[in-house]
């Protein structure tokens, strides 16, 4: 697929509705999964993703034809497209699954988020998301969807800039350092938490928001399945923090590191 | 004499994105909502325009401060979660 000219780049941003970071995470009493009824807000990383793409589009006035924001998810994602679309987004779709489906996984994400892409009619030119979800922590997806389109990626970025004859230039995070990367469009980005600090939608644009347009698709009828693969056994907290002890002299201290093996 | 029509069309909108953002307002036992409208109420007779562009600008300084916590107290978390090598702590 040849990318489009330069000056009609489409940009598409899928986002995920997670559970908000300030909540603290409960197990259910059936240890399946956890407590799922508290706050959720759109995951931090794709805040990041939605602010870059629209930070693209200020910085080159004519570049970015339309930004789209994408979630799969229960029908209250539906909120967080909101809230991307108070952002600055252009338009929503949201494939949605029944409130009671069992969490998607990365595998299944990525083939929802591929067959969006290719139901698009005028295609996509950037897909730049989260690198992880800050709930499933799996960071797979935006490489999976790479994969899959058989594009080039960038992960992990920390800068992002759109160079003339449809190649971008990202600065990427990797262990110990950084490296700059130039990938042809269609690209997928991932980005990391130093791309950017995204902006909180103000009243009137949240109402704006309201009347842009959200299409609605089930999975079916993107022909993918998004059952799990993988099996849930068990979900517990993790151990609680036993407290420390207080010695009363060197001699004590002495044979309770003896009896730990220490000394 | 009231307040031209603007200057109240103006603080009704400032109201109405303090009150949106306080309903986030980390601290339960801080009494955002309390605080915000008694501001308000305070202010409710001023007519000298300089001292309502005064409290215009408070309020504007209020709220850009509210969002400057709300953006750094997720940025902190993420990066005592993800970054941990690079907390100054």
């Amino acid at each position: 697929m040849r990318p489009t000219p330069a000056n009609l780049l489409r940009v598409l941003v899928p986002i995920k509705r997670c559970v908000d970071y300030a909540v603290k995470i409960r197990v259910n009493p059936s240890q399946t999964g956890i407590d799922t009824n508290v706050k959720h807000s759109m995951n931090p990383f794709d805040e990041i993703a939605v602010e870059e793409a629209l930070r693209l589009r200020e910085r080159h006035k004519d570049l970015i034809k339309s930004i789209k924001v994408l979630t799969i998810g229960p029908p209250k994602s539906q909120e967080t497209l909101r809230t991307a679309l108070a952002m600055g987004a252009d338009e929503a779709i949201h494939v949605e699954t029944p409130a009671d489906a069992p969490h998607g996984e990365p595998l299944g994400i990525a083939k929802a988020i591929a067959a969006v892409i290719a139901r698009e009619k005028d295609g996509v030119d950037i897909v730049i998301m989260g690198k992880q979800a800050i709930d499933g922590d799996e960071g797979q997806t935006g490489q999976m969807v790479a994969g899959l389109m058989g594009w080039g990626q960038a992960t992990f970025a920390s800068s992002v800039t759109v160079n003339e004859g449809g190649t971008l230039n990202v600065n990427t995070e990797i262990d110990g350092g950084a490296e700059e990367v130039k990938v042809r469009m269609p690209a997928v980005i991932t980005t990391d938490l130093r791309l950017n600090t995204p902006r909180y939608a103000s009243l009137p644009n949240i109402m704006k928001a309201k009347k842009k347009p959200l299409t609605k698709v089930t999975p079916e009828e993107l022909g993918v399945d998004l059952k799990p693969i993988l099996e849930t056994i068990k979900v517990t907290e993790p151990p609680k923090r036993v407290g420390g002890g207080k010695v009363e002299n060197v001699d004590e201290l002495v044979a309770k590191l003896k009896e730990a093996g220490i000394v | 004499m009231p307040p031209p029509a603007h200057y109240r069309l103006r603080a009704i909108r400032l109201y109405k994105e303090l009150h949106r953002l306080g309903r986030e307002y980390p601290d339960p036992s801080y009494d955002f909502h309390g605080k915000l409208r008694r501001a308000f109420e305070k202010n409710r007779n001023l007519e000298d325009p300089e001292k309502i562009e005064r409290a215009f600008a408070l309020g504007e300084y209020v709220k850009n401060e509210t969002l400057a916590l709300y953006s750094l107290r997720k940025y902190r978390w993420l990066r005592r979660s993800y970054h941990p090598q690079d907390d100054p702590r």
